[in-house]
């Protein structure tokens, strides 16, 4: 006995929704135009270049700073998007009763190479999620998906449950 | 103090695409120190329950005041970028209070230089973030004004 599977497109546009619903609010990520990919329940986040992200005019290449920032979003989102995957899936939860976002506690960014003038994208991986604190990798790229130009590590203190 | 140093990388710091992008404004600049303050801004929020701004944008202005700190350093040269960047939050931010970051290089070697930070809002008894960094770093380079002089029109678009 199995229930008949929901269709295609119901199940994508709750998951959709959901994500644009987590990213959607956040003023931080369209100031910087990030956006996110999803493939199941894989995020890829993708940050297009404009002129406003450079931060060495002479080179010229990315600034550091939006690099960082990047990188901690993408962290964030993969964090509540991982919390939050089971009870979108049993469409138990409504954006409107997500949880608060975790808070970042520490956030080490290593520059592997400099930014180039183009779209940059990146990728995190939830290494630890307990009740309270979290530690999360993330890489990004641009042209290359095995050339890294810079990877992050950060811990999180996540949301209380009530 | 060496001041075509320092005149040289406030003028740096003010032509930056991403830091005009974030308003970002230079408050000081000495020998291997620097000041820079953000405004609260809405558009840089994180957390929108709370109107806390997001920590990329203080990551971003921590960034840029660690690398002013190390273009101003009178041994170095002033071309540099971030090799490492760590951040500690130690809270949030207060919402619409300006952000003032001062970091210091306290330690060159012939590659590499070494620079702490730490940001503020109004409440200067209890900083939001610390920063350690490592920024590649080169001996100065007498050439370097001139190389420099022309970022003004970079930025406008000449070489991009």
């Amino acid at each position: 006995m199995s229930r008949k599977p929901e269709p295609v497109q119901v199940i994508k546009q709750r998951r959709d929704g959901a994500l644009k619903a987590l990213v959607g609010r956040i003023p931080y990520a369209q100031f910087l135009g990030i956006h996110f990919d999803r493939r199941g329940d894989e995020l890829t986040g993708i940050m297009p270049f404009k002129e406003d992200l450079i931060g060495n005019p002479v080179l010229p290449a990315l600034h550091g700073g939006a690099i960082a920032a990047f990188l901690e979003m993408t962290a964030i989102t993969e964090l509540s998007w991982s919390m939050l995957w089971a009870d979108i899936e049993h469409g138990e939860i409504s954006p409107e009763d997500f949880p608060r976002l975790p808070k970042t506690i520490d956030f080490t960014v290593d520059y592997l190479r400099s930014g180039l003038p183009r779209d940059a994208y990146a990728r995190a991986r939830v290494n630890r999620s307990g009740r309270r604190y979290a530690s999360v990798h993330v890489e990004a790229w641009q042209d290359n998906r095995t050339k890294l130009f810079a990877q992050a590590t950060g811990h999180f203190l996540m949301p209380s449950k009530d | 103090m060496n001041e075509q140093k320092t005149k040289l990388t406030r003028q740096f710091m003010e032509a930056l695409p991403h830091g005009k992008a974030l308003d970002m404004q230079v408050a000081g600049v000495g020998d291997g120190w620097a000041e820079l303050t953000m405004d609260y801004d809405e558009r840089f929020i994180g957390d929108p329950e709370t109107g806390v701004i997001h920590g990329g944008a203080i990551s971003a202005l921590m960034d840029t005041c660690c690398g002013a700190a190390v273009m101003s350093h009178p041994q170095l040269a002033t071309i540099t970028a971030t090799i490492d960047l760590r951040i500690d939050y130690m809270r949030s931010a207060t919402p619409h209070q300006r952000i003032l970051c001062r970091a210091e290089c306290y330690h060159v070697t012939r590659s590499v230089a070494f620079v702490r930070a730490t940001a503020y809002d109004e409440d200067m008894e209890n900083p939001v973030a610390t920063a350690t960094a490592a920024f590649t770093a080169s001996a100065n380079d007498p050439r370097d004004p001139e190389r420099l002089k022309n970022v003004g029109d970079t930025v406008k678009g000449t070489v991009l």
